[in-house]
This record gives C-alpha cells, sequence and structure tokens, in this order.
C-alpha cells in the first residue's frame, strides 16, 4: 500500500479534476459539475483523514516527496509536497469545511444562471488552496497562492453585473498582488541565498539549513529582510493592516465564497505561511513586525466593526480582527497558538458567514442589520447556531472553542520578552469583538422585524441546515483539542511527546490571566446588552445609540477610518498622475522628437529634390516615377511622403555607408 | 533535422502559390497560405522531435553565395525555439486572417514572404544573410499595414519602415565596420574575430549594432513605432509584428551584439538594462491610460519586451534562457491577444474604443471571446500555470544574481501589468450589466454579433494550449535553450557579466 506522501498530491488534484469538469459543463448538466466538486472534496477529505492518521504517527518528522520543475544548468527549481502535522490538521479542516460550504451552496446559489461555472472556480479555489497546504517548495507555495487569488477573484466578482462586485473584484486581485511582489522579491532573494525552494529535504531544505547560518549582521539583515517579503505576502492574503482594504469589500461576492475563503481558508494562507517559514522568522528580527502588524489589525479590525451595519461587513472587520490575533501570535512566538486559533476560527467562522447566508437568503437578500429584527423566533435553528458561533467569536468561557485559543494566544503574548504593549491591545480587542457580536445579535435576532421580507423569513431546508448545525458542533468540541490540561493539539504540531496525560489542574494554569479575560469578555458582553439589549431598535432610520452620543468618531467608524479615502488621494492619485504624465511624454515628447525628425527629413527631401532634378539626368527620375507609380497601385490612398522619406532614408544610407568606409580605409 | 531549411522555401513558395491562386479564388489563396504555413510547422515539429540539445549549432547547409559571405543555416536550441514560435504565429496568423477578402492573394504572398523572411534569421549562422533575412522580413510588413490597416495606417506603416530602415542602417553600418576591421561574416568567425578588437572599436560597434536591433526590439525611446504600428496593422500582420518581428530584433542582440562585443556590452550595460526598466514601468503606465483596446494592448507588448532586454543585460544563464522563453512566450501571448481585440472583437463591433465597448454586453455576445481573453489577459499579467510566468521568473531571478537592484526596479511592472489588464477585462467585455437577466434595458438595444468563425476558434485554441503547455512545463524549450547558451560563442558575453 501506498503511503499518504505519494498519494497527498491527489488532495489538490481531485478538486482540479472538478473544476476542470465544471468549466466544460453546460448549465443543462449542472448537477455534474456541483456533483464532481461535491465528490472530490469528500474524496480529498478522506485521503486527509489518512494523511492525518499517518502525520500523527511520526510527529516532528517531515515526510517529503520532491521533483525538479525547471533545471537550467545548475539552477534547479524544485517542486515538492510534505506531510508533516500542521500540513494535515491544516488539510482536514480545508477539506471539511469546504465540503460543507459546497453543500450549503448547491441550496444558495440554486437559481443562479451560472451554477456550474460557479463550482468550477469553487473548485479551483480548493484546489489550489490544498495545493499551499502540501507545498513543500517556496516556489509552489507561491504558484498555488497566485492561483488563489486568481479564484477569489473571479468568485468576488461572480455577480459581476454589480458594479461593486466588479471593483471589488478587482480591488482584492490588485491589492492582494502588490502584496505578493513582497512575497516574489522575497522568495528571489531567499533563491539566492540558499540556493534551494524546498522547506525540507533531509538536511538541506531551507527550513532546515537556516540553524546553520551563522549569525552575522548581513546574514541576519538578509533573513529578516526576506522573512518581512514573505510577511508582505501574508499582509496581503489574510487582510493585516495596512493591506486590509479588500477584505471587507469582497462581500460582494455569494455569501458561501465570503465564508470559504474570506472567513475560513484563503485568508488562512497568510497565517499558515507564516507558521511554515516560521524558523526562518525566528533566525531574524522580523516576528518583532509581524507581532506590531498583527496586534494593529486585531484592534483597528474590532474598532471598525463596530460600527459597521451590514451584517457580512461586521463579519468581515471581526474575520480581519481575528487574523489579527494569529498574526500576533506567530509574532510572540507561539505559531502552535496561531495554528489553534485559525483552526477553531475557521470552524465558528465559516459557521457565522454561513449563519449569515441563511439569514440573508430567507430575507431575501436584506444584509442591513438595521433592516432585519426578530429572527430568533421566525429560523430556530440558525439562530441556535448563529449563537453558538458568536459565543465562540467573542470567548465566552469554557465551552467554546474560540475562549480556548483566544487563551492560547493571549498567554504566549503575554509572556513575550520584548513588550507588554501588543497584550495589552489584544485585551481591548476582546472587550471590542464581546460589544459588537452582541450588537449584531440583538439587532439580527432581536426585537421586532424591520422590514416586509423579514416578516415572512422562514427556515431554510436542510442542505443549509446541517451544515450550520455540524459546524456547530466542532465550534464547541474543537476548543478541546487545545486546553491547557491536554494541549494536544500543540503538542502534535510542535512534534513533541505528550508528557503525562490528563492534568485538570493545569487548565487554569495562569488564573489572573485567564479571570482578566473572562471579565473582559463579561464586561464587552454587559455593554453591548445595556446599550442594544434593553432599548431595541424600532425603525430602520434610527440613529445608533452611540451615533448619538459620539457622531463625529461614529462616522469615522462607519467609514473604515477613511483608510479607502486615503489610498485613492494618495497612492491611487499618484499612480494615475504618473501614468498620465508618461501617456503625454510619450505622445509630445518622445514621439514628437520622432516626429520632427522626420519634418527634417522632409524639408531635406524637398531641398534634394530641388537640387536632384537639376544634377541629376532624366532617367533617374523616370525610375523614380515609375516606383511611385507601382507603390501608388499598392496602396491606393497614397501620401506621397512615405516614398520622400524613403529616398531620405536610402540617401542617408549610403552617406553612413560612404562614411564608415571613408573612416576605415585611413 | 536537414529538413529545417525547407521552412523558409515552403514559405517562399507558398507565398508565390498563394499569390497566384489570388487570381482565382480568395479561399485558394487562404488554402494555400494554410498548408504552407502548417507545412513550416510541421517541419519544425518533426526537427523538433530529432533534435539533440547540444552547445554547437548544427549546421544546415553551408554553401558559397556572394564573395563575402556563404549561405550558411544552423540551428541550435535558442534558433529552434524562435523557429517554432514562428511556425505557432504564422499558423495562427493565417487562421485569424481568414475574413480578408480585399486583394487576399496578395495579402497571404505578403504575409508568407515576412515569415520566409524570419525564419531565415533565425537560421542564419552567417551576419550578412542573417541582415539580407531581416531586410526581406521588413519590406512586406510596410505594404501589410499600408494596403489592408486600418486607423491610421499611412501614418503607421510609415513610422514602422523608418524606424526599421533606421535600426538596420545602423546594424549595416556596424556590421560594414567590422568587417572592415578584419571580421568575415561568417558567424562564428565574426565572433571570435570580433572579441579581439580594441575597447573602443567594440564600444562604437556594439552601439551601431544593438541599437539598431533594439529598435525592432521596442526598446524605451525607440519603441513608438510598437503601438501606432501595432494598431495600424490588419490583425494577423499585429499577431506578426508583436509575436515575431519585435523578436527579430532581441535576437539579433542575443546573437550578434552581445557575443561579438563583450567590451562594449560591459560599457553599456547599465545603460540597457536602465532603458529597459524605464520600458517595462513606463510602457505599463502608459497602458494603464489608454483608451483604444489595441493601445493598451501595444504598450503592454513593449512592457513585456522590456523583460526580454532587462534578461539580456543581465546576462546570466538563467537570465537569458529566461529571456529567450519569454522571447517566445510574449510572441504567443501577444499574438492571441491581438487575435482577440483585432479579430474577434473589432471586426464584429466596428470600434476599439473603451468607450464603446463598455456599453455593450460583449461577454453575452462573445462569450467564447470573452473567455479566451481573460485567459490570454491571466498568462500576460505573469500568473502561475501559464507561460508568461517561468519565463518572467526566470528572468528576475537570473537578472537578482547580477544586480538585486534591477530585478526589484523591474518587478513593479507586476502590479502595474495586473492593473491595466483587468482595466482591459472589465471595460471591454464586463462592463455592461447583464441584459435580459434583470432588468430589460431601453437606452441601447442589443444587436447580436455575426458568431465566431471556425478559422479563430482553431486559431485560439491552438495558442492557448501552447501558452499552458510551456506554462505547466517549461523545460521542454529550457531543455533545447540551455546547452545553446553553453557553447562558447554565447558564454563569454555572461562571462564578461560576471567580471
Amino acid at each position: 500500500m501506498p503511503s499518504s506522501i505519494d498519494i497527498l498530491w491527489f488532495i489538490p488534484a481531485l478538486p482540479l479534476l472538478a473544476a476542470f469538469i465544471g468549466a466544460i459543463s453546460t448549465q443543462r448538466m449542472r448537477s455534474v459539475a456541483s456533483g464532481s466538486a461535491l465528490s472530490a472534496m469528500a474524496v480529498s477529505f478522506g485521503l486527509s483523514c489518512i494523511a492525518l492518521k499517518d502525520a500523527l504517527a511520526a510527529p516532528g518528522v517531515h515526510q517529503v516527496n520532491n521533483f525538479s520543475w525547471v533545471s537550467v544548468g545548475t539552477f534547479n527549481l524544485q517542486l515538492g509536497f510534505l506531510l508533516d502535522p500542521l500540513t494535515a490538521f491544516m488539510l482536514v479542516m480545508v477539506t471539511f469545511v469546504g465540503f460543507l460550504i459546497f453543500l450549503f451552496s448547491t441550496g444558495y446559489m440554486k437559481g443562479d444562471e451560472n451554477y456550474a461555472k460557479f463550482f468550477c472556480y469553487l473548485s479551483l479555489f480548493a484546489a489550489a488552496m490544498l495545493g499551499i497546504l502540501v507545498s513543500n517548495s517556496l516556489l509552489l507555495t507561491f504558484i498555488c497562492w497566485e492561483v488563489v487569488g486568481l479564484a477569489s477573484y473571479l468568485l468576488i466578482g461572480f455577480w459581476f453585473f454589480k458594479p461593486e462586485a466588479a471593483a471589488a473584484a478587482k480591488k482584492a486581485f490588485i491589492t492582494t498582488r502588490i502584496g505578493d511582489l513582497g512575497f516574489l522579491i522575497g522568495l528571489i532573494w531567499l533563491h539566492s541565498i540558499s540556493g534551494t525552494q524546498l522547506f525540507y529535504n533531509n538536511g538541506e531544505g531551507f527550513l532546515e539549513t537556516i540553524n546553520l547560518v551563522e549569525a552575522t549582521a548581513p546574514a541576519l539583515f538578509a533573513i529578516s529582510a526576506i522573512g518581512i517579503l514573505l510577511f508582505c505576502g501574508a499582509i496581503g492574503k489574510s487582510g493585516q493592516f495596512p493591506l486590509h482594504v479588500w477584505l471587507p469589500d469582497a462581500m460582494e461576492g455569494p455569501t458561501p465564497v465570503s465564508a470559504l475563503i474570506h472567513a475560513a481558508t484563503m485568508v488562512a494562507a497568510g497565517v499558515f505561511l507564516m507558521a511554515r517559514v516560521f524558523p526562518l522568522l525566528e533566525f531574524g528580527s522580523a516576528l518583532t513586525v509581524v507581532a506590531y502588524i498583527g496586534a494593529i489589525t486585531a484592534l483597528l479590525g474590532a474598532v471598525i466593526a463596530v460600527a459597521q451595519n451590514d451584517i457580512k461587513r461586521i463579519l468581515a472587520f471581526s474575520t480581519v480582527s481575528q487574523l489579527g490575533y494569529m498574526m500576533l501570535a506567530i509574532g510572540v512566538g507561539v505559531w502552535e497558538a496561531a495554528i489553534f486559533h485559525l483552526l477553531t476560527h475557521a470552524f465558528f467562522k465559516a459557521l457565522l458567514f454561513l449563519g449569515a447566508g441563511s439569514v440573508i437568503h430567507a430575507a431575501h437578500h436584506e444584509q442591513d442589520i438595521r433592516a432585519l429584527g426578530g429572527l430568533a423566533p421566525r429560523m430556530k435553528i440558525t439562530f441556535a447556531t448563529f449563537s453558538i458561533g458568536m459565543m465562540a467569536l467573542a470567548g465566552v468561557p469554557f465551552l467554546f472553542s474560540g475562549f480556548w485559543s483566544k487563551e492560547a494566544i493571549l498567554h504566549g503574548a503575554h509572556t513575550w520578552s520584548v513588550s507588554h504593549i501588543p497584550f495589552y491591545i489584544g485585551l481591548v480587542a476582546v472587550v471590542l469583538t464581546a460589544f459588537y457580536m452582541t450588537r449584531l445579535m440583538a439587532n439580527v435576532f432581536f426585537g421586532k422585524p424591520r422590514s416586509h421580507a423579514v416578516e415572512h423569513a422562514h427556515e431554510n431546508n436542510w442542505v443549509m441546515t446541517l451544515p450550520l448545525t455540524l459546524l456547530a458542533i466542532c465550534a464547541i468540541l474543537l476548543g478541546f483539542l487545545g486546553t491547557p490540561a491536554f494541549p494536544w493539539l500543540q503538542a502534535k504540531l510542535l512534534g513533541k511527546d505528550l508528557s503525562g496525560a490528563l492534568e485538570f489542574g493545569k487548565i487554569f494554569e495562569g488564573p489572573g490571566l485567564m479571570i482578566t479575560s473572562i471579565v473582559l469578555v463579561a464586561l464587552g458582553l454587559g455593554i453591548g446588552w445595556a446599550i442594544y439589549g434593553f432599548r431595541k431598535r424600532e425603525r430602520f432610520g434610527d440613529a445608533d445609540p452611540l451615533e448619538k452620543r459620539f457622531p463625529g468618531l461614529w462616522s469615522a467608524l462607519e467609514h473604515r477610518l477613511y483608510f479607502d479615502e486615503l489610498y485613492a488621494a494618495t497612492i491611487l492619485k499618484t499612480n494615475s498622475l504618473l501614468a498620465s504624465f508618461s501617456d503625454w511624454l510619450d505622445r509630445w515628447i518622445v514621439d514628437g522628437a520622432v516626429q520632427l525628425v522626420s519634418k527634417l527629413g522632409t524639408l531635406l527631401g524637398f531641398i534634394n529634390r530641388d537640387i536632384d532634378e537639376q544634377c541629376l539626368n532624366a532617367g533617374f527620375n523616370e525610375t523614380a516615377e515609375e516606383i511611385r507609380g507601382i507603390g501608388n497601385t499598392y496602396s491606393k490612398a497614397q501620401s506621397g511622403d512615405v516614398h520622400g522619406y524613403l529616398r531620405v532614408m536610402a540617401w542617408g544610407f549610403v552617406a553612413i555607408v560612404i562614411l564608415v568606409s571613408i573612416a576605415l580605409n585611413i | 533535422m536537414n529538413l529545417l531549411p525547407w521552412t523558409i522555401y515552403i514559405s517562399f513558395i507558398g507565398a508565390f502559390l498563394a499569390w497566384l491562386g489570388g487570381t482565382r479564388s480568395a479561399g485558394l489563396a487562404r488554402w494555400t497560405a494554410l498548408l504552407a504555413a502548417l507545412g513550416s510547422l510541421g517541419v519544425t515539429l518533426s526537427a523538433a522531435v530529432q533534435f539533440q540539445p547540444a552547445a554547437a549549432a548544427q549546421t544546415l547547409v553551408n554553401i558559397p553565395w556572394v564573395p563575402f559571405a556563404n549561405y550558411h543555416l544552423a540551428v541550435d536550441g535558442i534558433s529552434l525555439t524562435l523557429v517554432l514560435l514562428t511556425g505557432i504565429a504564422a499558423t495562427a496568423g493565417i487562421l485569424f486572417s481568414w475574413n480578408i477578402e480585399k486583394r487576399t492573394g496578395e495579402f497571404f504572398a505578403l504575409f508568407l514572404a515576412l515569415i520566409g523572411g524570419v525564419y531565415g534569421v533565425f537560421m542564419s549562422a552567417d551576419a550578412f544573410l542573417l541582415f539580407v533575412f531581416y531586410e526581406i522580413a521588413i519590406v512586406p510588413k510596410y505594404f501589410l499595414v499600408a494596403i489592408w490597416g486600418s486607423t491610421n495606417r499611412e501614418y503607421g506603416a510609415m513610422k514602422l519602415v523608418l524606424y526599421s530602415f533606421a535600426g538596420s542602417a545602423l546594424v549595416m553600418a556596424g556590421l560594414l565596420w567590422a568587417h572592415a576591421a578584419g571580421a568575415s561574416f561568417d558567424m562564428a568567425n565574426f565572433v571570435e574575430s570580433a572579441r579581439t578588437f580594441t575597447a573602443w572599436q567594440q564600444i562604437g560597434m556594439f552601439a551601431l549594432i544593438f541599437t539598431g536591433f533594439a529598435v525592432l526590439a521596442g526598446m524605451f525611446p525607440f519603441h513608438t513605432w510598437a503601438p501606432t504600428g501595432h494598431v495600424a496593422a490588419p490583425t494577423g500582420a499585429s499577431m506578426l509584428l508583436a509575436g515575431v518581428v519585435m523578436k527579430l530584433g532581441a535576437y539579433g542582440c542575443l546573437r550578434v551584439a552581445l557575443p561579438a562585443f563583450p567590451e562594449g556590452f560591459l560599457f553599456f550595460q547599465n545603460i540597457i538594462a536602465g532603458l529597459a526598466i524605464i520600458g517595462i514601468i513606463y510602457a505599463g503606465l502608459i497602458a494603464l491610460v489608454q483608451s483604444d483596446f489595441k493601445f493598451i494592448i501595444g504598450y503592454s507588448s513593449v512592457s513585456h519586451m522590456g523583460f526580454v532586454l532587462l534578461g539580456l543585460a543581465a546576462a546570466t544563464h538563467q537570465a537569458l534562457s529566461g529571456a529567450v522563453l519569454q522571447m517566445f512566450s510574449h510572441g504567443v501571448i501577444a499574438g492571441l491577444l491581438f487575435a482577440v481585440v483585432g479579430r474577434m472583437v473589432y471586426e464584429r463591433t466596428h470600434t476599439r474604443e473603451l468607450a464603446y465597448l463598455k456599453k455593450m454586453p460583449l461577454h453575452r455576445l462573445l462569450p467564447f471571446a470573452a473567455f479566451v481573453f481573460v485567459l490570454a489577459g491571466m498568462a500576460s499579467m505573469g500568473m502561475p500555470g501559464f507561460s508568461g510566468f517561468p519565463a518572467e521568473f526566470s528572468i528576475l531571478i537570473g537578472t537578482w544574481q547580477h544586480s538585486p537592484g534591477w530585478a526589484l526596479l523591474a518587478t513593479l511592472g507586476i502590479p502595474i501589468s495586473a492593473a491595466f489588464t483587468l482595466r482591459a477585462v472589465h471595460v471591454s467585455f464586463f462592463g455592461k450589466a447583464d441584459i435580459g437577466a434583470t432588468t430589460p434595458d431601453t437606452d441601447n438595444e442589443v444587436h447580436p454579433l455575426p458568431p465566431i468563425t471556425w478559422p479563430e476558434k482553431a486559431g485560439a485554441c491552438l495558442l492557448l494550449l501552447v501558452i499552458i503547455l510551456i506554462g505547466l512545463w517549461p523545460s521542454l524549450l529550457l531543455d533545447w535553450i540551455r546547452p545553446a547558451l553553453e557553447s562558447p560563442l554565447m558564454r563569454i558575453a555572461i562571462n564578461g557579466a560576471a567580471q
């Protein structure tokens, strides 16, 4: 029986095949497209489980399978596949969440006229994402990374007839590509230093040799710079400050897309990459940058989420904020906590997005929380599961997974030797998270319906509620994989054996910290309920209580702190000015010079002609006329000038030849 | 292998037959031309299958011709790559010119004559012969643009020919100078004796020959012929111009100027790199604000050829192999882009103005064109999976070895190229709301456009197939190119750069 590493490539290849089938399926064969996509994901999920079993049997071992892609002389670009617990956990998560979201999509996208194409794009996305996970080569990661960007572009712009969707797709693609530029430069730089693209290669991969590098100042500088450049790619993909602007706009895509790409998987690719190249980051001083960018993003996302009114945008900013937490964890050196949070977040955020999708579907595409309301009695399953997701996100203690993973991150930040600032920023974001999620719940599910569509909303069918239920169960259970009492997940990721079995005593490790964060969560929930729960919104047009109190601040938050406006006024403006200037330069200066030369040539031609007519015999002129005549028959509308130019050219040519031969004969 | 020179003869014979056939019926001319192009492509493919990559060029034919030059054709991996490109571009170009009704026979005759010249350039092992073929390729393009062209065709044709002749005058002057100084025209001898010239001689000759060839490669600031020429040309001719004619220039630089005059090359290396980088960024920025669809593609060609020139300037092994791969890749991708814009869109809508195209639901009227253009656009912006990625990646990684700063500056072209390509895709094909599905459109009635014909589909599929095949498996070509760069004739330039 082949070992998992040999069949690992099937995991991305199957969805790729499904994407191909989807591409050639017509609208009439729509069920073929969705069926192949679903079954590819199901089989990939099965294979991922086998791979996980194998990987867990040997934690700390990196199984690889490499091959050469391009080799030019000594220059060799290798690609390869890698299996270790990090890859395996991610594979299982992506295929499982992916499968559920595919299933949900069969219901959500039912009426769409491009149904088959939708599943083609989804499968393409899944293939590329799984490719990133199994890659053992930074180059293969980059290749898949770009394809993920492409698939995301196609999916955000899926409803391209909505101008906002088309604009959002373009924005997402170009913004992430700016980050990818850093990735590409880092990749090339790394290759020029290490000569390999492979992560692991039996002691020769760059993550293995990095420890052998002598810590001289130039080496430290180069490796730190490479780490930061790779982090640029992650900033773009994972929506970190200052490239976070595309992620909320990406919510213009269909809701399953938001759930799959912009919550659970694609945005996690940046965090995954950072975890993968962690040995490299650790070597230089890139981690400090990662920690601060992560902390800023965590706070920024949470602050802006407070004042948004679109249900998906609130969730989008909360994703930005949670990704910030994960980066913070990487930055302070606890990458296993980042992956723990990544996994729990993937489940509860997919749950929240699908829940939002369920609400939107039932409410006839109403997404504004001011127009929703009173949905709890109308959509019981959605309400129950959404509440679980909300509590997991807010970090409600003990029962919910988000609590444990966030706790692991805060614990890591607390013990970070460099600075405590990221830790305090993290604590503030905890309060805010609980607060804005309470606001969301109160507005959407409680009070009374504030629009006609909502009054008649009812629960969706099983293809939509089943994924919600399964994800809700995961959102609870997954937390127990990584509690301080039994940090099984972390141990496996780090390749350590679990010393001793369950230690219930350790569950309250660092009680001060845990109590602090429980108090902060309670504070956030309490304030949220005090403002939005007791006095519920009456009408769509009512101003938000906070808006009445702090109109200036509210408006700034509502406009997302004017980041888009700032970029439009600076970067985009500069770029378009430069472009217009180049265009002007090309038309008037570069081409103008050419025009001037040809005008002078014409002038010279006229002078020459006069000389010709007097100095040369008539036979030459006759021949010239003949040539001119042939030319005329060839090109009906003839200016005659062209031949003048040609003649000047010919004379010039002869003159050069004569000059050169004279010069050489001396 | 020995059949390879027949690509040239088949093209010229085909040109004559197409002209004869054209006097009887247009269809006869078309099929003759297609058969000739396919025949050459077939010869190339069969030679490619037998090809054994080696450092030395394999002589195909070497017979005395004129007193100072032999008719000497030879092929190595670089030549073969470009000969293959020519065959593919010619076949696709003829398929996309299927609808030419005006003087069909003459069109295809000139088209094939141009192709014959291009084949000749890529296989010449004699500098004088190379120059002669180069001139043969220049003349037909003037007529192709001036007679069958569109917007501003006289102006475009004039500019094109002026630039080409100015370039070839410089090349001729350089070659004559070198010859007078004691180098015979046979390439091996030419390169070896030219290397012994004094530094100042080499600098002078390099300046003349490199500049002359670089004009045709679209090097800034001699690039302005390219956008206007591409725009004015009929579709098939734009495909050839961008697809192979620009490569003639780059090939001349790589084959003649770089290896023969190492001192000259080192003297100008930084300037060439600087101009190449300016070209990449500057042309990309200009493409961002064009209102004419074809101008966007025209300027994007200049930008992508900047990568070729950058690879030449860096002159490391990887950079050079990347540059040759980029010549191939850009030839195919630009050809496809021009085919979509010029043939599929323009000849149906009769406009290339983005402002008008924006008002048509083109993705619905021409779904096949939209599909092809999106893929070609992705390829053009260097998306992995398409041939542009391994090419530009090799160039960047090779350039980095010589000078990280150059590579850093050149990467700025990447987001710019994504930006202008996406703009073109959005405005042209997806600019208009989906009509009929949601709201009936009253202010702009949609007339169905003529459907995409089979030659267009065949041509597009051929080019797409090549783009994806090389994108996934670049070693196919790199395995040919690599040994050729190791030949002693090429190696000096590489080592020269490392000094």
